[in-house]
């Protein structure tokens, strides 16, 4: 097949995938608008999460820092200075990414690695938890409520969730487009040589440092932009759904499943998370903690026997059969 | 910030080194595995909350007093570390260090949600009335209940230390964790090392769990509260560092139960999360450093 006539295939499928995703509000629920809303938010957030942690290698459990980080910045921004909240979320990034540098420059100065970095990441977001904690009970012991504007894209609140449909999807095809700008650059490949092996790529001359802290920055950021928009959707924050361990959890397991160093990895993960957690609920609603406990197996299942995620294992399986093609 | 007078720092104190008890137990179990087989394991906590829940349940179903519960607890703890070692860790034994410690967590999930879908998030207690009961010594109340898991936690520890200084198996888990080719050479069979230690370091905190239990309450994620104190104990005393753990336990133990004291409120978890950090960046090696036995 020519270069060309690849090229007209995929321009029409994205055509194509565009239009119905883009098409699909005139047909869906408000259930089932919620639904794909939470997919692009957890792809969003899991694409954040991969640029740290399935490229450069650095696994988080913490990155409710940033995610709370944001979804305060914010709030509070826009309740006690005024501030429009498109703008709050830029500096809600911009928040993240200044604690992800701290962070970053102590964990990486000091030769944080592996298993140690994610639980300083996971400390982190608790101490964060408990000073919000401490802030908020004399405060705000109902939690933070966002004054109600009615429908409004300047004030980024919307009576109907179509509108959270179409930015939660923006903001996912825009992670995944950075995401694939980083994969295919050589910034991308030096992410890949550190997580590889990092004295091998320090060796090689990358500035190991910097890159990590580059990784942590974009991550950071774009983690925080996604609690501005938690707050927008759901115009009431409260400290456990914001610093909490499960938000930290929730943003890793998608890209863990989908396959995390991959572009599509975390929107799959996701996708494959909220259905279960959807089913589950539908079925044993009554129960809370149940989806929890199935994406716990799942979790344990994909590490024993998919260990770089679905895509990974994908990719695995095709490389095995091209390969025996050309023995054959 | 409080200024505590001297009869409230005394008695801090001494909770301090009981609670410094339980946490020691619970250390070891983590950094005996985490010595052995080098995995952090982010499950202990919800083994801890199945040993209070064990004991918890053959009071209330079966009228089994809390303390001879052990004998129930420690077994069933061993043996669920040796199926969870056997089945879910021994594939991942090679995989990177990340992996493993998302195994324990997708693990950990599973059991607290398992537990919650059981038996609801309801705080229970153990309603005994010789638990209520305290020694009086000066101006200190010592609980009862506390007491006791403090003996019996040491009591348990010295028994553990004789084990692995004195017996084959216990000098076989030794071998394995200071030199892990070495051990194989010499013959050990490190696949029944890595099960044991496992399941030795599952029935340390299922005891743990077994001696809280009547001056705790007990719920599915109660764990949790005992095992982040238990993380920094044995980042504090050397991952893999038996007796570090120990007086580890003591310190952190006292440190928490002091600063509550002086910080008010969530302000003693956040000094810990703090020492946490600290020590992973600057003195990753623990205060006693690695594995000094």
């Amino acid at each position: 097949m020519s270069n060309i006539h690849q090229k007209t295939w995929n321009i029409l499928l994205i055509v194509v995938l565009g239009g119905l995703i883009l098409g699909l509000p005139l047909f869906l629920g408000k259930y089932y608008l919620h639904f794909f809303i939470m997919i692009f938010f957890f792809a969003f957030l899991g694409s954040a999460w991969n640029i740290l942690g399935g490229y450069a290698g650095q696994f988080s459990f913490g990155h409710a820092a940033f995610f709370g980080t944001g979804v305060f910045t914010s709030t509070l921004l826009q309740i006690h200075a005024g501030v429009n909240p498109w703008i709050g979320m830029l500096l809600a990034g911009i928040a993240g990414m200044g604690l992800g540098l701290f962070i970053g420059f102590l964990s990486f100065r000091y030769g944080l690695r592996g298993p140690y970095f994610a639980l300083a990441m996971l400390a982190l977001a608790e101490m964060l938890k408990l000073i919000a904690i401490e802030w908020m009970t004399s405060r705000y012991p109902l939690g933070i409520t966002i004054p109600l504007r009615g429908d409004s894209l300047l004030y980024f609140q919307f009576r109907d969730k179509v509108p959270y449909y179409y930015i939660s999807f923006l903001m996912m095809a825009g992670a995944l487009f950075l995401t694939r700008f980083i994969e295919v650059r050589k910034i991308g490949s030096y992410f890949k040589a550190i997580r590889e092996n990092e004295s091998a790529a320090e060796a090689l001359g990358i500035n190991v440092f910097r890159y990590k802290l580059i990784a942590m920055a974009i991550s950071a950021f774009l983690t925080a932009v996604g609690g501005t928009f938690y707050s927008q959707y759901y115009l009431n924050i409260e400290e456990e759904s914001a610093f909490g361990a499960g938000i930290s959890i929730e943003i890793l397991m998608g890209p863990i499943i989908g396959g995390a160093g991959t572009v599509f990895g975390p929107l799959l993960g996701a996708g494959i998370l909220e259905f279960l957690s959807e089913t589950t609920r539908n079925f044993l609603g009554g129960y809370s903690g149940v989806h929890l406990m199935i994406y716990g197996a799942v979790l344990v299942f994909v590490i024993i026997f998919l260990p770089h995620g679905i895509m990974g294992g994908l990719q695995e399986t095709f490389r095995k059969i091209t390969k025996g093609q050309t023995k054959t | 910030m409080n200024f505590p007078g001297l009869p409230l720092l005394l008695q801090s104190i001494v909770s301090g080194i009981l609670m410094g008890g339980v946490y020691s137990l619970v250390a070891i179990g983590l950094t005996l595995i985490f010595g052995v087989m080098q995995i952090i394991n982010f499950a202990h906590g919800s083994l801890m909350m199945l040993g209070m829940f064990t004991t918890y349940w053959l009071y209330v179903l079966m009228g089994v007093d809390p303390y001879l519960s052990l004998l129930f607890s420690i077994p069933i703890c061993f043996v669920l570390g040796l199926l969870i070692e056997r089945f879910l860790i021994t594939p991942v034994l090679d995989a990177p260090a990340h992996n493993q410690l998302l195994l324990t967590l997708g693990l950990s999930l599973f059991i607290e949600n398992l537990a919650l879908f059981l038996w609801s998030p309801n705080f229970r207690t153990l309603d005994i009335p010789y638990l209520q009961t305290a020694v009086t010594v000066g101006t200190v109340m010592i609980s009862f209940p506390k007491l006791v898991a403090f003996f019996f936690a040491l009591l348990l520890t010295a028994f553990l230390y004789y084990f692995l200084k004195n017996t084959d198996l216990g000098k076989a888990i030794r071998a394995a964790s200071m030199e892990r080719e070495g051990a194989l050479t010499v013959g050990i069979n490190l696949r029944w090392v890595y099960c044991l230690a496992f399941g030795i370091g599952t029935a340390c905190v299922g005891a743990a769990g077994t001696l809280s239990a009547p001056f705790f309450y007990v719920n599915p994620s109660v764990g949790g509260i005992f095992v982040i104190t238990a993380y920094v104990v044995v980042v504090f005393g050397g991952m893999g560092n038996f007796i570090g753990a120990l007086v580890g336990g003591l310190i952190i133990g006292v440190a928490e139960s002091v600063g509550a004291a002086f910080f008010p409120g969530q302000l003693k978890k956040f000094i810990i999360y703090f020492i946490f950090i600290l020590i992973l960046l600057f003195k990753p090696e623990g205060i006693f450093g690695r594995r000094s036995e």
